[in-house]
This record gives structure tokens, C-alpha cells and sequence, in this order.
């Protein structure tokens, strides 16, 4: 597809428009508040606790009176980071795995990758954050990894079967018959012809990961206060919920909207990059 | 179909083998060992000592490995050291509130999920499938920790329908029991249910485009005959395998939100052994939920061969 032909569609899409539209508001918000929050979310303000949303305060204030919306901004920094470097590990090491069984495919080599990521499947990646967590105790980092390492078995499969389908294309015959041996055929021509998928599937994995970190922060495994994140500020809000149901309202839409941002942007970007599915419509 | 049975259950050993390696390995990298850790940096030589003893640590990492290996098959699951009682004992108690909650989920997410789906499919681009759309969308993109909050503040707090958390226990009555793990199984199927209803409905909308089910509709059956005949039977096989997936995912899911609604269940268990530092109970819970989901894995595997038999060749 051509660069304008894309933006054409890109724009029609409606899942897309609004999608990355949400999106990129929660990134704005994140990367705004590098710079400038409305308040300072270290400063205490015990007498100003639980205040209820009003003009200066938007969102209203927590338990320690510090502004909920300076909060999301910041937090929205932990979650993007989290979910980035996630995606980034399960893509850094998934990918050239599944490249590598698609082109030893029914090799020991593929039959190991591919057992060693039914395996990885087997462990929730709540598990494997619990796990680490016993052992090394809580952290941001932790969580990054666990949610990372499950990213790695998608990526895998998802390029092996990608690739197994191109491999038996002319193109790769003939790239092939020029002398080429398969690692630089799989990163020249296998690689650029799954990208599509994989960016699909990652904006996928992102908002799995903003989840699953927002999870992880909720039960206390993921970042540690006082940093501020979406998931810990909903454990905080727990206790309150009867006082001040606002704590819970505004960090819970920020997950819901950043997550619903990226699903409709990947089913988006799916109905435009992947031709199987453009052609039957669906 | 034996064959392919016998073959799938040599990779469910293999895969069993692997994982306790991999758990047991993650606890043996405990900065330190296991007793010192246990125990705190203020414990005397002494106390550590005695507890490397108690827990075996000074016999050869593969004799230990074996024992553990060993206790895990025979039901014995070694000893806890905060709460001073087999394992085995502990986990039994709270398996009593997991499974049955878990169960619970799995039950709503189908029915749920099974006809939202299969009315959207039929009604496919109508208003009734846009709205199942795009509440799926939403269904999907809410945490369900959230969720389960907001649930506690309208139908605990402020209607008082329910308790906004805790387990009276099974000795209350049936009834009573269920009510507890009422919210908490909507909390967790809500999702689950969002997810399922897309795949059954996307499933159901492959097989109604195939010939066969054009063929069915031109020797005279109705719709309806041609859905509940050949429609359906063919669109469940994707589904299952979603099911047999989400069941790892309640399991894990249970764990948070068990901690939500205060139900002591083995997601608790799992967090009050973290915060006691209580190691031999995390490694026996996670190696118990790892061995649910992979048994349970193989079991839709099989379900799945027996549906289509296109698949045992494929083992």
C-alpha cells in the first residue's frame, strides 16, 4: 500500500481515528507531565485530603490531599514505560526465535522453541510476576520483566507462522538461487513482510501490558509508592470507597481509556494492513 | 485417537518436568538460601541453622529436588514455616473457595458469552450486533479489579445486596456461600465473557460463509435448522480451545481478585506467604496453579482432537 493510500484509509478507519486519538491523549498527558504537572504529586497536603473534583482541582485530591489528576499524569508515564519495554522484550527476543524455527521448521531447534513457549503459556504472567517477586522482592523492574517474558511466546508464534507461510513464496526461491543464506533472507525479505502483523500485534500487547501492570501495581507487586501509578492509586482508593469514590473513578477510566484507545487502534490498523481480512470485508 | 492421547501425554510430562525445574531453580536463586531468607537479616546463626535443617537444605540439590518432586506426587507438599502446617492441609482449605469460584466464572463466561455471540452473528451488521460490539470492546478494555470495585460501591455499599467482601464459609449453606462469590465471579467472567462472545461470534460468521452450510440451506433447512445442525457444532472448535485458555486466566485472575473481596482463597494465601517470606507455600501454590493449567491445556487438546479428527494427525 502506498504512504498515501494508507493515510487515506487510516482516515477512514473510525476504530483507528478515535483509537489513536485516545492514545495519544494518555501520551501527551505523560509526556506533559515531565515538564509541568498542576501540582506537585511529592507534596503532602493533609488538611486538603479527599477533596471532592472541583476548579482546582479537577479530579479532587486522595488520602494525602495530593491532586488525583497531577497523579494519572505522572502515572500514565510508569504505565506507557512499563508496557513499552514489555513489548520491546517480548518483540527483542520472540521475534528473531520464531524467525529462527520458521526456517529449521520441524527441526529440534523449532520443536524445542515452540514447546519452550507452550510452557511460558503455561504460566500466567501473574505467576511469573509473583514469583520473581517472592525471590527479589517488588518492583517496577520485576514487573517489566514478567509481563515481558509473557510477551515472548506471542511474538514467536506469531512470526514463525507468519514466516513458515512466506517462506514458500518465489520470491524467497529466488533469493535463494542468488546465493543468500536464510539468516539474511529471514531479516531482508521475512522480516519486513511480517511487520505488519507485528505491529498489530504489539498495540495488542500494549494494552494487555497496561493492564497487567495495573494489575500488578493493584496487589502491590508492581511499582513501589510514591511513585504514582493507575493501579496503586485504585488499592489506595479501596479502603475510601464509601468516603471518596472519586479515588476510584478517575485512575480506573485512565486504564479503561488508554486500553480501549489501543485495542481500537490495533483492530484498526489490522482491518487497514492486513490484506486477507480488507478483501472479505470483516 | 489413542495414538495422538498417548503422544500428547509424553509433551504433558515433559512440560510438567520443565516447569517444576524452572520453579524450583527460581527459588533455589534466592539471594542467600532459602533459611537465611526466610528468616530475616536479624535471625542468629543458630535459628538459621536449625531451619536449613528442618527444611532439608543440607542434603545435595538433587536429592532435595526429588523430595520435592517426590512430595508433590504423593500429596505431600512440605511443611509451612509460618503457619507451622502441611501445606497440603493449608491449600485444601483454600482450594475449597478458588475452585468453586473459578468454576463459578468459567459457568457465567460461557453463558454469557455463548448467546451474545451467536446473536450477534445471525444479526450480523444490525443494531443489535453494533451495541454487542461495542460493549465486547469495553468488556475487554476494563480492568476487572476495577470493575469489581465499582461493584462493591453500587450493589455492597450503596444498594446493600451484598457483602462488600469476605466468606461465611460453605457451612453457612449453599446459598449463603454462593452469594459471597457472587460479585467476584462477575467481576472475573466479565471479561473473560467479553473476549469469548468475539471469538464465537467471529467463529460462528466463518462457518456460516462455507459451502457445506450453503448446502444445508438449499436442500430446504431453515436458518434455524441450519445453525443448531451444522453451524454451530463446526464454530465451537475455536471456541474451545479460548475456553481451555481462559481457564489459565481465571485461575490467575482469581488471585487479584480474591484479594479485592478479601476471600481467603489460594490468591491470598499467595500474597500472605510473599509477605512473610514464606517460600516453601509459594513455590507448592505456584507449582500447583502451573500444573492446573497445563493438565487442563491437555485435556482441551484432547477435547479438540475427539471434536475434530483432522487434528490427531497433526500431533
Amino acid at each position: 500500500m502506498t504512504e498515501a493510500g494508507f493515510l487515506h484509509a487510516a482516515l477512514r478507519s473510525r476504530n483507528l481515528v478515535l483509537g489513536l486519538s485516545l492514545t495519544l491523549v494518555f501520551a501527551a498527558a505523560a509526556l506533559v507531565s515531565f515538564l509541568w504537572t498542576p501540582y506537585d504529586v511529592t507534596q503532602l497536603d493533609i488538611p486538603g485530603k479527599l477533596q471532592t473534583p472541583s476548579a482546582s482541582h479537577w479530579f479532587g485530591t486522595d488520602h494525602f490531599g495530593r491532586d488525583i489528576l497531577s497523579m494519572i499524569m505522572v502515572g500514565a508515564q510508569t504505565s506507557i514505560a512499563v508496557a513499552i519495554v514489555a513489548v520491546g522484550i517480548g518483540m527483542g527476543v520472540g521475534v528473531p526465535l520464531g524467525l529462527a524455527a520458521a526456517v529449521h521448521r520441524g527441526s529440534l531447534m523449532d520443536e524445542v522453541i515452540m514447546r519452550g513457549n507452550d510452557l511460558v503459556f503455561a504460566f500466567p504472567s501473574l505467576l511469573i510476576a509473583i514469583m520473581i517477586t517472592a525471590v527479589f522482592g517488588p518492583s517496577a523492574l520485576n514487573a517489566i520483566i514478567a509481563i515481558g517474558i509473557f510477551n515472548i511466546p506471542v511474538f514467536a508464534r506469531l512470526t514463525r507462522g507468519a514466516a513458515l507461510s512466506i517462506w514458500t513464496r518465489d520470491f524467497i526461491l529466488s533469493a535463494r538461487v542468488s546465493g543468500k543464506g536464510p539468516a539474511r533472507i529471514s531479516i531482508e525479505h521475512i522480516l519486513p513482510n511480517v511487520t505488519n502483523l507485528l505491529i498489530v500485534q504489539g498495540t495488542i500487547q500494549f494494552s494487555l501490558g497496561i493492564l497487567a501492570e495495573a494489575a500488578l501495581s493493584y496487589v502491590g507487586l508492581g511499582v513501589q509508592p510514591p511513585t504514582p501509578s493507575w493501579g496503586r492509586m485504585l488499592a489506595d482508593s479501596q479502603t475510601l470507597i464509601s468516603l471518596a469514590p472519586h479515588m476510584a473513578l478517575f485512575p480506573g477510566f485512565a486504564i479503561l481509556l488508554t486500553v480501549l484507545g489501543l485495542n481500537l487502534a490495533g483492530d484498526g490498523l489490522r482491518d487497514i494492513l492486513d490484506p486477507r481480512i480488507r478483501r472479505t470485508g470483516r | 485417537m489413542l495414538r495422538y492421547a498417548v503422544k500428547r501425554l509424553g509433551s504433558l510430562a515433559v512440560s510438567l518436568i520443565v516447569a517444576s525445574l524452572v520453579i524450583f531453580a527460581c527459588i533455589e536463586v534466592v539471594p542467600g538460601d532459602p533459611a537465611s531468607f526466610m528468616l530475616g537479616i536479624n535471625a542468629q546463626p543458630d535459628t538459621v541453622e536449625a531451619l536449613r535443617n528442618e527444611l532439608g537444605l543440607n542434603k545435595p540439590l538433587v536429592e532435595r529436588y526429588f523430595s520435592w518432586v517426590g512430595g508433590l506426587v504423593t500429596g505431600d507438599l512440605g511443611t509451612s514455616y509460618t503457619y507451622r502446617s502441611p501445606v497440603s492441609e493449608i491449600v485444601s482449605e483454600r482450594l475449597v473457595i478458588s475452585i468453586p469460584l473459578a468454576l463459578f466464572a468459567l459457568s457465567l463466561t460461557v453463558l454469557i458469552a455463548f448467546p451474545v455471540g451467536v446473536l450477534a452473528a445471525t444479526r450480523r451488521g444490525s443494531f443489535t450486533d453494533v451495541t454487542v460490539m461495542g460493549a465486547t470492546q469495553l468488556g475487554v478494555a476494563i480492568p476487572n479489579f476495577w470493575f469489581a470495585l465499582l461493584m462493591v460501591l453500587v450493589f455492597a455499599i450503596n444498594l446493600r445486596w451484598f457483602s462488600a467482601g469476605g466468606f461465611p464459609g460453605w457451612d453457612a449453606g449453599f446459598l449463603v456461600a454462593m452469594k459471597a462469590l457472587t460479585l467476584p465471579a462477575v467481576a472475573l467472567a466479565l471479561p473473560q465473557a467479553s473476549i469469548l462472545a468475539r471469538v464465537m461470534r467471529s467463529s460462528l460468521l466463518d462457518t456460516l460463509s462455507e459451502d457445506y452450510i450453503r448446502s444445508a440451506r438449499a436442500k430446504g433447512l431453515t436458518t434455524r435448522q441450519t445453525l443448531w445442525r451444522h453451524a454451530l457444532r463446526n464454530a465451537l472448535i475455536p471456541v474451545l480451545t479460548i475456553i481451555g485458555l481462559q481457564f489459565s486466566f481465571l485461575l490467575a485472575g482469581a488471585i487479584i481478585i480474591e484479594n479485592v473481596f478479601f476471600l481467603p482463597g489460594l490468591g491470598r494465601l499467595v500474597f500472605q506467604a510473599i509477605s512473610q517470606r514464606d517460600l516453601i507455600v509459594v513455590e507448592s501454590v505456584v507449582m500447583l496453579l502451573v500444573f492446573a493449567v497445563i493438565v487442563v491445556n491437555f485435556l482441551v487438546d484432547l477435547a479438540y482432537a475427539w471434536v475434530d479428527p483432522r487434528l490427531r494427525g497433526r500431533a
